[in-house]
């Protein structure tokens, strides 16, 4: 290891204490950057040599060879890189762990990154997990890192380490240590089962958060904390509900006298903004989580719903049809202000600000078709992502460089919709499945977990 | 002509009823049926009055067959002065979720505004939207979706 200086910094994780020490970079490593320009869309992937951890024991070489799996599983999802098949390999993981790379046998792989580790167990039980990174043209160390952990949560330590490579090679923050809260869903099309179900970005972990015999909708995580704001049937009276995760606890939002749907946290967590529809008019409201205190923001006839923040807090997307159809408009955090972002043929609903605050995610209608696009704040520079049958409620990875969003083909010959996550990278390549149990749709991508 | 358009309108409804035996048009079935039906009932309702209105695509405006439809509600809930029923606001597939659920809550209200013109108190008329989320019709045609896109009037 050439790691030396150690930062410790506790993680306040669902499950309890797990240790990060970052090692700081070799300073000599100044010049030609090893370095993927994920702005242009990447069309060669970054070829990446991700060797099986090492380990001292059975159990902590079994624990390397899985923990690899998942850093490379991730990097390869993310459209980014390439990692090559380690039957090729040449140095053995423990060859690594001691000594130099052989630049020049990772070079004839064809590798232009080369990724080593190790794991190992202390006498405490604690994992502790490090690894290192070269860049193999130019022969030179890029950067270690170590962490610890408990041995239950080595797939978070893995996708951490997949984390701070992706940042250290593409200069952007990752998104691999993240959850997807989305509505699981079965059963017959004119009587659809759907339930909250949680898991993390990459499909494992899963579970179901309610029983399904209340219908779901919408979810989306809080910024700041473990919960869950969604839109529940329950007692056939449809609201907006907050769902704390650690705890199962759920809970009605406000005292409103109709439906209320919607939901979305404001960016510091404290509030939830929604819709309320009542005598055939919507309109958007904010509950105070700490007061408890209801503000209503638009009062325009018509629907006005899809609410959501900028990063800063500071304004409000959404869609309303005052203007004769669904369209997006801008407005002020006190509603003040309001200004029509699209003007485009077709319709554009389910607006997200993305993380990065640079652009919206929206669905569009048009046709025959849906679409799920981005647009800036300011209504320029809108381009279509993917378009289909039906697309639906784009979700922004915490980083802004990925959405997710559902899609379903056409039902027929008595067969119903079958609704399946998909995530795509603001450039619009690399579409793929998002892999769950049963159907789903309305994904939520939650922040980088804590 | 005339007569040949309106007996295929016929078929068409028989088709729908196969699959959406609540349909509206069941108001048209006579004899046995209706001796079988409590007077007053939840069946009653559906079986010789007609549950439910259909509405345009985006649209929450009552079509004159609507009114017609809701004129017999009216009526049979003004016989039956103790029911209170809830209106059920429904969209069809071609919408995002959030926009559907307002749609279906405007529709909602476009009946109970309708009964309350009739005589019908508030009181005795909730609504509940469910946006697409409970298709009557499963099928991505037209002819699904202008039977989902409906306000359906249910005897608490």
């Amino acid at each position: 290891m050439t790691t030396k200086t150690r930062l410790l910094l506790k993680l306040a994780g669902a499950t309890g204490a797990l240790l990060l020490s970052l090692g700081v970079a070799a300073p000599q490593e100044a010049r030609a950057e090893l370095r993927i320009d994920i702005t242009r869309g990447v069309s060669e992937p970054l070829p990446i040599a991700i060797t099986s951890f090492a380990g001292s024991g059975g159990r902590d070489v079994q624990m390397g060879a899985d923990i690899s799996k998942v850093i490379s599983d991730d990097l390869e999802r993310s459209g980014l890189f390439k990692p090559l098949d380690p039957r090729g390999f040449l140095q053995t993981p423990d060859q690594l762990r001691s000594g130099e790379p052989r630049y020049q046998d990772w070079k004839a792989l064809g590798a232009q990154a080369l990724v080593a580790g190790n794991t190992t167990t202390g006498a405490d039980g604690r994992m502790k997990v490090d690894f290192r990174l070269w860049d193999v043209a130019a022969g030179q160390y890029m950067q270690g890192l170590s962490y610890s952990a408990s041995p239950q949560e080595w797939r978070r330590i893995a996708h951490i380490v997949a984390d701070a490579i992706y940042k250290r090679l593409t200069g952007e923050d990752g998104y691999f240590d993240t959850r997807i809260v989305y509505v699981a869903e079965s059963g017959p099309a004119n009587a659809r089962k759907k339930q909250l179900a949680i898991m993390d970005q990459d499909s494992a972990n899963h579970q179901f958060l309610t029983d399904g015999q209340t219908l779901v909708l919408t979810p989306r995580f809080s910024p700041t904390s473990q919960e869950i704001t969604y839109m529940s049937y329950f007692n056939k009276k449809p609201r907006v509900y907050l769902f704390n995760i650690d705890t199962g606890r759920q809970e009605v939002l406000g005292d409103f006298p109709g439906m209320t749907f919607a939901p979305r946290f404001s960016p510091d967590g404290n509030k939830v903004i929604m819709s309320m529809a009542q005598n055939g008019n919507t309109d958007i409201y904010t509950l105070d989580l700490r007061t408890r205190r209801q503000t209503q923001l638009t009062d325009a006839p018509g629907i006005d719903t899809g609410p959501s923040y900028s990063p800063d807090g500071q304004r409000i997307v959404f869609e309303s049809d005052r203007g004769g159809t669904q369209q997006l408009y801008v407005m002020g955090a006190d509603g003040s202000g309001v200004k029509r972002l699209t003007f485009g043929e077709g319709r554009y609903g389910t607006p997200v600000w993305s993380p990065r605050g640079d652009l919206i995610a929206f669905t569009r209608q048009r046709g025959s078709s849906f679409a799920v696009g981005v647009i800036r704040p300011d209504g320029s520079g809108e381009r279509i992502l993917t378009e289909a049958f039906h697309v639906e409620g784009p979700t922004w990875a915490p980083n802004g460089r990925v959405i997710m969003f559902f899609k379903d083909l056409p039902s027929g010959d008595g067969r119903g919709r079958n609704a399946k996550l998909y995530s795509i990278d603001i450039t619009g390549a690399n579409e793929r499945r998002v892999s769950t149990p049963v159907d789903g749709s309305d994904p939520a991508w939650s922040p980088l977990i804590p | 002509m005339r007569m040949k358009f309106l007996a295929l309108a016929a078929v068409a409804l028989l088709a729908a009823c196969e699959s959406t035996p609540n349909d509206a048009a069941n108001g048209a079935n006579t004899g046995a049926q209706q001796s079988s039906v409590r007077p007053g009932s939840a069946e009653d309702f559906v079986v010789n009055v007609g549950d439910r209105v259909f509405f345009g695509l985006d649209r929450f405006d009552l079509s004159p067959e609507a009114r017609a439809t809701l004129d017999r509600q009216a009526k049979w809930l003004q016989t039956y002065g103790s029911v209170t029923v809830t209106v059920e606001g429904h969209a069809d597939e071609r919408g995002t979720r959030e926009y559907n659920l307002a749609l279906g809550e405007r529709r909602a209200n476009s009946v109970k505004n309708y009964l309350a013109a009739k005589g019908i108190p508030a009181n005795r008329v909730n609504v509940v939207s469910y946006g697409k989320e409970r298709p009557a019709v499963v099928g991505s045609n037209e002819a699904a979706w202008s039977q989902n896109r409906r306000g359906v009037t249910v005897v608490n």
